[in-house]
């Protein structure tokens, strides 16, 4: 047998596996989404027709959609910087030297991410709370106005942001700190001698090996906050004043609340080409730089 | 489903001493997820034998043709007797003039009111017409100020503007489904008459969710009338200082000339197709439609019954502030029985809210809504033309 052979029985089960698991059923969903399948379809199929792109065309006529893509686009823009930011920072912090009880830290920290969402999310419900939430009465401490965190269209978006980086940054934390006990301490040691302070062993030993690690976490961040869904849908049911709805949001509610499962194909789809050109990006930035 | 699913246990025991050999599951959804629920299960081919089904879902069930017609149950039943129901609501379970469901209970939009705030702004009798109905809320803006509004009606809800547009001559959809009917000369002038209460500052443009607790803002008297359900009955009568008890009543919903329609809401009992115990289902149905159980319903969750020999004893018939719902119940009238009202109706919601925030006019958003709705019903037409939905 060939070498290229062996190499086909190799990742033959691995092909496989990706062509029933993803590649099918991405096929299925475009067809679909070129048809008009909804409920008399589900009840006859001859009610189904091939409309072609017309899905596609009255989504973009559609003005919620749009606003969930703004709504989704925020959440990542503010979301991940700020989680990836608080992930790193905590990394530092449990590899710092200074830092007592790791283990017992460590684990609280990364807490959140195993948790059950919607159970925590009714406990963040309760400490978003306008007038009996801890995080008010935290802020009028201070001498800030109870914010109505929920039921305000400005504050709620924020409210979610808070809740999902709270959430999810212990994974990214696990992550990082890997990548920072892999760094060799010798780097540190030469970087001291040469007399470069703490400001600058951070921006040029610490962030330059940390660099391919950072892009990877960004990438995966990226695309797992343009799929947020579940904190709308337990928080705010995509309220008030439709200020918390997301491209998903918007996709369930086409396909599962009105059952217009063609369309809500399309809004797969679209977003599926978004979350693809968006994480493309770093993918190719991170590749020029990798020597070789 | 809700609240009912919960008080249906208590009622199903006797049902099972009654029937021998049957056995009842009942299986508890919350009404947020029931209807994608009872759509999965049909698309799963795992629907139940009997359900609770809301009555506007109805429509959508008979397009999947999930449901069992049950004309010749009903006319061989001694128990479910048409005439017995109130006709707007029996009226909803019939999808091109093939009963559907049974009524299990009601559901429609009145006037909550204020009587003594009312009282103190010179009206000793609740306003029976649109026109009495504007002097009222004039009157009452006048004498509570600024700060206090004459009446609520929260901008999450379409009922009170549907319910008064279905006071109207003009149905809201024309030809059979087919096309949207809001720019007819009946729905602007309802859509000009709920957006001028805003205008006018009669009531403030707030959801639900801006008003934390409107049991106790009613108790205050932040607004005077309010256009609700008769689940409502219950909560102010619990929520309220007793010394406030006499202070607030129902009263129908007023009319463009006079008492007018209001919306025919609630749930029915429906029995699903694939069922395989359609007799004993059809019993259960029989059982629960029992002026008696009703009764007994009505004394566990304050839902009100569909049939008039239900109101006739039991604690109903002595409940002043359920009056005013009887009286309305002989004026209900469905909305329109096609599988996309619900959707159409969430555009009506949406589109009012633009009005009412000012950023459409009252002719732009009847377009506007004609727009939508022509949209969304497009498939309609095309199945109509190939010769039926059915």
């Amino acid at each position: 047998m060939s070498r290229r052979a062996a190499a086909w029985w190799f990742v033959g089960p691995a092909l496989v596996v990706i062509a029933v698991f993803f590649i099918l059923p991405l096929l299925a969903a475009f067809a679909l989404s070129l048809t008009d399948f909804d409920i008399y379809a589900l009840a006859d199929l001859s009610n189904l027709r091939f409309v072609g792109v017309r899905n596609y065309l009255q989504l973009l006529e559609t003005p919620l959609f749009w606003h969930a893509l703004g709504n989704t686009l925020y959440f990542v823009v503010v979301g991940v910087p700020l989680s990836i930011a608080m992930s790193l920072g905590t990394a530092l912090l449990l590899h710092s030297r200074l830092a007592r009880c790791k283990g017992l830290f460590r684990t609280a920290l990364f807490a959140p991410v195993v948790t059950t969402l919607v159970a925590v999310a009714v406990i963040w419900r309760y400490l978003f709370n306008t007038r009996y939430g801890f995080l008010n009465y935290v802020l009028s401490q201070v001498g800030i106005d109870p914010v109505d965190w929920l039921g305000d269209p400005h504050w709620a978006m924020p409210a979610i942001i808070i809740f999902a980086v709270w959430k999810n940054f212990g994974y990214n934390m696990i992550i990082l700190l890997a990548g920072l006990q892999s760094i060799p301490e010798e780097l540190y040691e030469a970087a001291r001698m040469d007399g470069a302070s703490y400001l600058h062993r951070f921006l040029h030993v610490t962030l330059p090996m940390l660099s391919p690690l950072l892009v990877m976490v960004s990438i995966l961040t990226v695309a797992g906050y343009f799929q947020m869904f579940a904190e709308p849908y337990v928080m705010t049911q995509g309220g008030p004043l439709q200020s918390t709805v997301s491209v998903l949001y918007f996709m369930y509610e086409e396909g599962f609340k009105w059952w217009s499962l063609g369309s809500a194909s399309a809004v797969a789809f679209v977003l599926f080409l978004f979350v693809f050109c968006v994480t493309a990006v770093p993918m190719r930035i991170a590749r020029r730089g990798l020597p070789g | 489903m809700g609240r009912e699913g919960e008080v249906i246990t208590e009622l199903l025991p006797e049902f099972e001493r009654l029937h021998p050999g049957v056995r009842v599951v009942a299986q508890q959804i919350p009404w947020s997820a029931a209807h994608e629920k009872l759509l999965t299960a049909f698309a799963g081919d795992a629907t139940p034998d009997v359900c609770q089904l809301g009555n506007t879902w109805i429509p959508e069930f008979a397009a999947l043709k999930a449901l069992e017609p049950l004309d010749q149950r009903i006319a061989g039943s001694s128990v479910v007797d048409p005439k017995d129901y109130f006709g707007g609501i029996w009226e909803t379970n019939s999808v091109n003039g093939v009963l559907q469901g049974v009524p299990w209970y009601v559901d429609t939009r009145l006037l909550f009111y204020r009587r003594d705030l009312l009282a103190g702004a010179g009206f000793a009798a609740p306003p029976r017409s649109w026109d009495e109905w504007w002097r009222a809320l004039a009157a009452v803006k006048e004498t509570v100020g600024p700060d206090r509004f004459a009446i609520l009606l929260p901008l999450n809800e379409f009922e009170p503007l549907v319910a008064l547009a279905l006071q109207q001559d003009e149905p809201l959809l024309r030809d059979d489904g087919r096309w949207g009917n809001f720019r007819s000369k009946g729905f602007r002038r309802t859509l000009r008459f709920y957006v001028d209460i805003f205008r006018h500052g009669f009531a403030p443009p707030l959801t639900n969710a801006d008003i934390s607790n409107v049991w106790n803002e009613f108790g205050r008297g932040y607004y005077s009338f309010y256009v609700s359900g008769p689940w409502n009955i219950g909560e102010f009568k619990r929520r309220l200082p007793p010394d406030r008890q006499d202070a607030w009543m129902t009263a129908p919903l007023p009319g463009p000339t006079g008492p007018g329609a209001s919306i025919a809401g609630g749930s029915s009992l429906v029995l699903f197709r694939a069922s395989r115990n359609k007799e004993a289902a059809w019993q259960l149905i029989e059982y629960l439609s029992q002026p008696a159980i009703q009764q007994r319903f009505h004394a566990l969750t304050g839902d009100l019954p569909p049939r008039r020999s239900a109101w006739a004893g039991g604690s109903l018939a002595d409940d002043v502030y359920a009056r005013a719902f009887r009286e309305q119940l002989e004026r209900v009238k469905p909305a329109p029985k096609v599988p996309e009202w619900e959707r159409i109706a969430n555009e009506i919601r949406t589109v009012t809210e633009r009005l009412v925030h000012g950023d459409l006019g009252v002719d732009e958003a009847a377009a506007e809504l004609d727009v939508r709705a022509d949209r969304i019903l497009e498939k309609r037409r095309w199945l109509l033309s190939r010769g039926g939905v059915d």
